[in-house]
């Protein structure tokens, strides 16, 4: 089996809001309001660069954080997570 | 002037509203709720030109109509997303068509469950990848469950657990019992594709669904609204070739009568253009009229023996009568929940 | 309708329209003195109607509609009527109205700042509102606070607070008058208690909100703080028409949090959760 790749709408697409650890996210073309805990947001952004699977995303984040213990298999949990909320669709 | 008039005049010519009262723009305001065109008629009058208090209701409407439509085309994509490996033509119907193809006739309109058609071999591959996406069958009731995939044109309808949307996934546009047999198979043939993913109806096939809906497919409630879509959908399509393909579509699903009848009475309330021909070959339906023009101030349905009477009508053009009697009488005895 | 009573409170006009002429008197002597819809043009049509033609005179009972209705509304007997005046009101509200965020809350003003009461029913939010504005706070509204789209101040909607049950003896026992009484509500007890004259007079003037609590009656005295997002949460589940209102609703409710701090108390009768509102105000 491939590794999926994932796409997202673009920033504009969403609000943010920080409210504490929790970011609240507005998707626009949903409608949808979704509460994030790190590192949901930072993957969001990073697929800003274009569609990516696990291990892209993964490199595409660690030039921005130093990552600890991260895998791609823990990455694609993540992402699978958000394609069932909608924020992110495989491409 | 009653009410439905009121709200008929205004949408047919929004200069209508000029010196209305405090009370005949509740009763306008109230009826339009009531027949869902509360967001078309915001769409069409000019704000600045109406009293204070009714430019507040029509922004709210106008807003309203705005995040119907963004969750009505949402909805769309989510389907789309759910069936897309199935590699199907998925034909959207009704307000989410008229939204996504950007028609005048979604212009403010409010948008309710989703509707979409599919082949009819695919029913089984399409109701496992909608569940597998988070939709589920509202009605546990096996005797519904049953009716509705014998002898509707339907599925059982799905709701997404998550976003609390229904879904109603058809393969044709007219229950299988009805009398006239639409054909489906052309209606997906010749299917429009937006390019995202999903379709909507050809031209013509939009306007025989809308009539089949009115006149076949149901009691007349919301014939106002439906008979607005027709009126917007005739302006924007009419053309020579238009009316042929019309006709020639009408003749072929077995519904030539109601979409005569709903052009007619399109043209009757909302001065729908229809060629001079179909307009002299027939005269208006004057119960059909006072049907549709029933709705008081206060946003009620009035003449509730003329309503009775459609009420069975609709039924029995839906379904043989031995199957009718059996769905009232087994409608009747079931005991409640 | 055969009778009918229109009347302003805060932002909203109502008309209410009722096949029997009871409700309608009733409703119209809980709210004398509040304006007309303005324009003469309201907002919201409430109806009461016989749920069938012949229930108009046997067993008269109550069905709710309107503009906005619910498939599952339950009738009331004739008696209640006034009740399914207030219900038909509320539910046009909370299906409705769009103007604002609203907040399934309790609110008064003093010093020019709002203390909201989150909380479902028996929270005593009604209560607390109702006793604080027998103590020099302005009253309100006890049932939805309207905070505005643009600024996020709220909105008074000045309503006559519905006390259930024990509330009605807390509020006369506090000097209240409660009247008129409905026994045997699918709520139990209910009785309306009239907001003062100077709740009315003012009920266009806004005021920003200061403190969020979310009070539960019943339990030993506690006091919590509650993280923004868990507040956000709560308030989502609070609100009729957060999701109706798409992004508007979302920029002010993540206003609101940021800025005002929340706190979760419990206590365990009325005179404690006055004491508790009044000192973590002074803290605030």
């Amino acid at each position: 089996m491939t590794t999926p790749v994932y796409a997202a709408d673009p920033p504009s697409a969403r609000a943010v809001v920080e409210l504490d650890e929790l970011v609240a996210v507005l998707h626009r073309p949903s409608g949808a309001t979704h509460l994030l805990a790190s590192p949901a947001p930072e993957l969001l952004d990073a697929l800003a660069e274009g569609p990516a699977d696990a291990r892209t995303l993964l490199e595409r984040l660690s030039r921005r954080y130093d990552l600890i213990g991260s895998e791609a298999d823990a990455i694609e949990a993540r992402m699978e997570e958000l394609v069932t909320a909608g924020l992110v669709w495989r491409a | 002037m009653t009410a439905a008039r009121l709200l008929v005049a205004a949408l047919r010519d929004p200069g209508s509203v000029a010196g209305l009262s405090a009370e005949q723009w509740t009763a306008l305001l109230t009826a339009a709720r009531a027949e869902r065109l509360i967001g078309t008629l915001a769409h069409r009058l000019d704000r600045r030109s109406v009293p204070e208090a009714v430019a507040r209701i029509l922004a709210d409407a106008e807003e309203g109509a705005k995040q119907e439509r963004r969750a009505a085309l949402w909805e769309a994509e989510m389907a789309r997303r759910a069936l897309a490996s199935l590699d199907l033509p998925v034909v959207l119907l009704k307000g989410t068509a008229f939204a996504a193809a950007g028609l005048d006739a979604g212009q403010g309109r409010s948008i309710g469950d989703l509707d979409i058609l599919v082949p009819r071999d695919a029913l089984d591959a399409v109701e496992q990848a909608l569940r597998a996406f988070g939709w589920e069958p509202v009605k546990e009731d096996a005797y519904d469950d049953a009716y509705y995939r014998r002898w509707m044109h339907e599925l059982p309808p799905l709701i997404h657990r998550e976003r609390d949307r229904m879904i109603d996934v058809h393969h044709t546009i007219l229950p299988p019992t009805a009398r006239p047999t639409p054909d489906a198979e052309a209606l997906l043939a010749d299917a429009v594709p937006l390019g995202n993913g999903l379709s909507i109806l050809s031209p013509a096939d939009m306007v025989v669904h809308a009539a089949a809906h009115l006149y076949a497919d149901g009691d007349l409630a919301g014939g106002l609204r439906n008979l607005w879509d027709i009126d917007r959908l005739l302006r924007e399509f009419a053309s020579d070739d238009f009316w042929r393909q019309l006709d020639e579509r009408a003749r072929r699903h077995d519904l030539a009568g109601a979409v005569r009848r709903a052009l007619r009475q399109a043209a009757d309330l909302y001065g729908a253009p229809i060629p001079d021909g179909w307009r002299a070959r027939f005269t208006v339906d004057p119960l059909y009229r006072r049907r549709l023009l029933a709705r008081d101030g206060w946003g009620r349905q009035g003449h509730s023996f003329t309503r009775l009477g459609f009420y069975i009508r609709s039924h029995w053009l839906r379904m043989p009568p031995l199957m009718l009697a059996r769905h009232l009488w087994t409608k009747a005895t079931r005991k409640p929940a | 309708m055969r009778h009918a009573h229109a009347v302003r409170v805060g932002p909203v006009g109502f008309r209410v329209g009722a096949a029997w002429r009871a409700p309608v008197e009733a409703l119209a002597a809980l709210y004398e003195g509040y304006p007309e819809p303005e324009g003469a043009i309201p907002d919201l049509t409430v109806r009461l109607y016989p749920e069938r033609p012949w229930r108009r005179w046997l067993r008269p009972s109550v069905a709710i509609s309107g503009d906005y209705w619910l498939p599952d509304a339950a009738p009331l007997p004739l008696e209640q009527g006034l009740l399914a005046a207030e219900m038909g009101m509320n539910l046009q509200v909370a299906l409705g109205w769009r103007r604002h965020l609203l907040l399934h809350c309790s609110a008064v003003e003093r010093g020019g700042r709002v203390l909201l009461m989150s909380g479902a029913s028996g929270s005593g939010k009604s209560t607390l509102a109702t006793l604080l504005a027998m103590n020099g706070w302005r009253f309100l509204g006890d049932e939805f606070a309207f905070v505005s789209l643009e600024d996020g101040r709220i909105h008074p909607f000045p309503r006559a607070a519905s006390l259930k049950n024990q509330a009605i003896a807390a509020v006369r026992q506090a000097g209240g008058t409660v009247g008129p009484v409905i026994e045997d509500t699918p709520k139990g007890r209910i009785g309306y208690w009239r907001p003062p004259a100077d709740a009315l007079a003012r009920m266009a003037e806004t005021a920003p909100p200061a403190l969020l609590l979310f009070p539960r009656f019943g339990f030993a005295e506690a006091v919590e703080p509650m993280a923004p997002s868990e507040a956000f949460m709560r308030l989502t589940q609070a609100s009729t028409n957060y999701v109706a209102l798409g992004e508007a609703g979302f920029t002010a409710l993540s206003r609101l949090v940021r800025t005002v701090p929340a706190l979760t108390i419990d206590y365990p009768d009325s005179a404690t959760g006055m004491a508790l509102a009044e000192r973590l105000w002074s803290e605030a």
